[in-house]
């Protein structure tokens, strides 16, 4: 269920009156318990109950209970039907009936159906569409939307400066298509399923399965049956495993099993951290007069200020109803945790350049997603033993270009080709239990993918400077115009996300204005429109590593940017029920899956986990 | 022990996605909207595989009425436990007209074909919070606004499922796995003799007006003046 808005209404009234004592007496308190938790003045509530934190095997609760599993085999199973897994999972079947072999590829995904995860801009290059399927449109691909007219301007409190967009700029869009990407993913997996790919959504990986000799054995999906208190309740059963030769993981930006596997097999050793940003998106059904069928329209600066990576983006879609994609993104690098990325966009509806279009019209959906931002510099080694990375997961985005969706399905198509000649080749033995394919990553190299992430390396690292997103627009003009990406050196990334946010009492808090309930609303009527919903009786999947650090970490030196952050109002902070202070409460129910969390939070003690399959937004055509 | 039992399931707009109405006003958008099992209709098939299980029933067949796509939910329920599975192939116009007469004229149909002893369908009819299995009736408890109800009945017989007949269990990735063996017959309401003829027509489908905001009044006076003012009294 979602959850009560007047509930919310009390505790956010509450929350309000205790800030406001909270500002007079406490902070001396607050210093002295950040030091020790055991000194605090309250104790510290149990929040977490997952698994993950406390293992079942020393939970008395859990004794006796069965914990085996039914395994299936097949050759090749991919975590995540978005546009790389099915696009691998596509080509391994075409590249298979083409040479007359037999295979089994199996895709599993958290989403209840394909698509319902989905969300992106999107503005798609149909390049590697076209080398998977040269017969798309006859095959009815939804690329409705040939972009007919782009707009690029600097957005001032009041005005709206052009850019003219030159030929060979980055952000050019010239022969691409606007797409609703849940939708060419339901396609994809339709096609995919004609192929004969197994596909299972509803079915949540959330385990990864090792060998004895440590390679990958493959993947187990989620149990069901677990109270929220992390008890085993009488529908309890176990999750299935499924084994493969080699197992392709495309779990999309930020992904929880890739976390895991970064660790495992040391892939980061050798580049910078993945750094990302934030995309929110609507989408409206406007006035007919206000309606272009195929215009782009993306600006940069206002309401951000000049050292806050972001922009926004206004597509208008020609699929029969006057329909506009609408979206912010805000870089995750951003130093000011009184920042919140969701009122930046309401706000940002408000200009003048852009609230007449939304005039008259009314918002059908909302969601966000976590993109990544660090291109090049930030690829990791991509193939261990028994497995390998594709699509957003180690992060192939052009980020000037915005896209990334074209990348992920040639990399996706990659994979299959080097799988396929690998795994029919009856003269290959494997040293290990789980195949290792570093051909792929050789593949990869040596593919348009690279030179393309290789020429466009150096522009988002160059908004870093004194002159911040404008700095980074000079740089574009003269080292990717003229000079093609050629530049000799590699600009690197600030670090870690979460290391970036400044504490609470050096910064300035922002006066957002109140949603007006026509252009821009509150958090909880759009989280609604996610269709977001999970199992109430499960463990909170947003599991914290220390319970403590909410309050004693984040909320004292930060004021608790998870509260802000959090585009579905998951986080939140409210009073103890006896006594002062404060206790983190999570909605977990409300989450859109966006991974900003375990990105963002500055202790990074969130640790986003996957729950029951099925749950989660019911994007359709985002 | 012989019985056959014929559990309707039927798929729906999830519960948590919020309705929007077509421009055009005939209905509510359903392309691409996600859809589940309804809840009810899970507590039917749960119900139904406990017989088999306590082997009170010999088989369960999954009904659903409706087009292509509500082979899926017939999948998640012989994925329960049903053992096979019937889908009436209704779509487009006869699919948007299919109202409650049309299908209990198709369930009736049905059971008389497939000899069926107990239908068990989701809440809305008879609302049964527990059932007991005996040789040839049935001994059902249901709860209704004076408290609970016990009855006995003969069979054949059609029982509804309230929320707290049971706790459905989940369709598992094994179980779904197997169900793509089962069987789903397809049928046509016609090879039933049924006529799908309706006497209501759908004029239009609004959204319900928004709440107007309340007016607070201070004196009881002004409560009685702001209710003549508006002719209520």
């Amino acid at each position: 269920e979602v959850l009560p808005t007047t509930k919310k209404a009390s505790v956010c009234q509450c929350l309000r009156l205790v800030k406001g004592l909270r500002k007079k007496c406490l902070p001396p308190i607050l210093h002295v318990s950040r030091l020790n938790s055991s000194t605090s003045s309250s104790p510290v509530p149990r929040i977490t109950t997952h698994y993950t934190v406390y293992p079942r095997d020393k939970d008395p609760r859990w004794e006796g209970i069965s914990m085996e599993r039914f395994a299936d085999e097949a050759d090749v199973i991919i975590v995540g039907a978005g546009p790389a897994g099915l696009s691998a999972a596509i080509h391994l079947k075409q590249l298979a009936s083409e040479q007359g072999k037999e295979l089994r590829v199996c895709v599993v995904e958290k989403a209840s159906q394909i698509g319902a995860h989905t969300l992106s801009g999107a503005c798609l290059e149909p390049k590697s569409l076209q080398e998977l399927f040269p017969d798309w449109k006859e095959r009815g691909a939804p690329l409705h939307t040939p972009v007919t007219e782009d707009k690029f301007g600097i957005l001032t409190e009041k005005y709206r400066i052009p850019v003219p967009l030159l030929p060979g700029l980055p952000m050019r869009n010239h022969g691409n298509y606007i797409v609703r990407l849940g939708h060419l993913v339901r396609w994809l997996g339709e096609q995919a399923e004609q192929l004969g790919v197994e596909l299972y959504p509803g079915y949540a990986a959330s385990e990864v399965l090792f060998h004895e000799d440590g390679s990958v054995k493959g993947i187990a999906t989620n149990d069901v049956g677990i109270a929220k208190d992390g008890s085993p309740k009488e529908v309890f059963e176990r999750g299935m495993e499924l084994h493969a030769k080699i197992t392709i993981f495309s779990e999309g930006c930020h992904g929880h099993l890739a976390k895991q596997l970064y660790k495992k097999f040391n892939l980061r050793e050798k580049c910078e951290p993945q750094t990302y940003a934030i995309g929110l998106k609507e989408l409206w059904i406007v006035d007919e007069k206000k309606w272009k069928p195929g215009k782009i329209e993306h600006t940069v600066g206002w309401p951000l200020d000049r050292h806050s990576y972001g922009g926004s983006f206004v597509y208008h879609l020609n699929e029969g109803e006057p329909l506009v994609a609408i979206g912010f993104v805000v870089g995750l690098d951003y130093q000011n945790p009184y920042l919140s990325p969701f009122r930046e966009f309401q706000r940002w509806k408000h200009h003048p350049a852009i609230a007449p279009t939304l005039e008259g019209g009314h918002r059908i959906a909302y969601g966000a997603r976590a993109l990544n931002e660090g291109g090049f510099q930030s690829i990791p080694r991509l193939t261990f033993p028994g497995g390998l990375l594709i699509g957003c997961s180690p992060g192939f985005m052009n980020v000037p270009k915005i896209k990334g969706t074209h990348t992920a399905i040639k990399s996706g198509m990659l994979a299959a080709e080097t799988i396929f000649q690998k795994i029919t080749d009856e003269n290959f033995h494997s040293e290990t239990a789980g195949v290792h394919l570093p051909e792929y990553e050789e593949n990869l190299q040596n593919s348009w993918i690279w030179k393309e992430l290789y020429a466009v390396r150096n522009i988002r690292p160059s908004c870093h400077t004194a002159l911040g997103v404008y700095g980074g627009m000079i740089y574009t003009g003269i080292f990717y115009w003229i000079f093609r990406g050629k530049e000799p050196w590699t600009l690197k990334h600030k670090g870690l996300d979460a290391h970036q946010l400044k504490p609470a009492k050096d910064c300035t808090p922002i006066e957002y204005p109140k949603p007006d309930g026509k252009i821009s609303f509150d958090l909880l009527s759009s989280v609604a429109l996610s269709g977001t919903n999970h199992e109430h009786d499960q463990p909170a999947h947003l599991t914290l590593m220390d319970d403590s650090v909410p309050v004693n970490k984040n909320l004292s030196i930060y004021d608790g940017p998870e509260q802000r952050f959090c585009p579905a109002g998951v986080y939140e902070f409210v009073p103890v029920e006896t006594g002062d202070g404060q206790k983190l409460q999570i909605n977990a129910q409300n989450c859109v899956h966006c991974k900003t969390c375990d990105i963002k939070d500055p202790s990074q003690n969130i640790n986003w986990v996957v729950p029951e399959g099925g749950g989660g937004p019911a994007y359709n055509g985002m | 022990m012989s019985a056959r039992v014929l559990v309707g399931v039927k798929r729906v707009i999830d519960y948590a996605v919020k309705i929007r109405v077509k421009p055009d006003k005939t209905g509510v958008v359903t392309d691409g909207v996600k859809h589940s099992m309804n809840p009810f209709c899970e507590i039917a098939i749960e119900e139904a595989v406990r017989l088999k299980e306590k082997k009170l029933i010999k088989e369960v067949i999954a009904v659903s009425c409706g087009p292509q796509q509500s082979q899926e939910t017939i999948r998640t329920a012989l994925a329960m436990g049903a053992d096979r599975g019937i889908h009436v192939d209704v779509s487009g116009k006869d699919y948007e007209n299919l109202g409650p007469l049309q299908v209990s004229k198709i369930l009736a149909a049905l059971a008389k074909k497939e000899d069926v002893r107990l239908i068990i369908l989701g809440k809305q009819g008879t609302f049964a919070s527990q059932v007991d299995f005996q040789e040839d009736s049935l001994k059902v408890e249901r709860e209704i606004d004076g408290g609970l109800e016990t009855i006995k009945i003969k069979m054949p017989a059609v029982v509804t499922a309230d929320l707290r007949l049971n706790e459905p269990r989940y369709a598992t990735l094994p179980n779904i796995m197997k169900a793509k063996k089962k069987k789903i017959d397809t049928v046509k309401p016609s090879d039933l003799g049924v006529d799908l003829s309706s006497q209501l027509e759908v004029l239009s489908v609004e959204e319900p007006s928004q709440r107007q905001a309340g007016v607070k009044v201070e004196t009881v006076e002004d409560l009685i003046k702001k209710l003549r003012d508006s002719g209520r009294i």
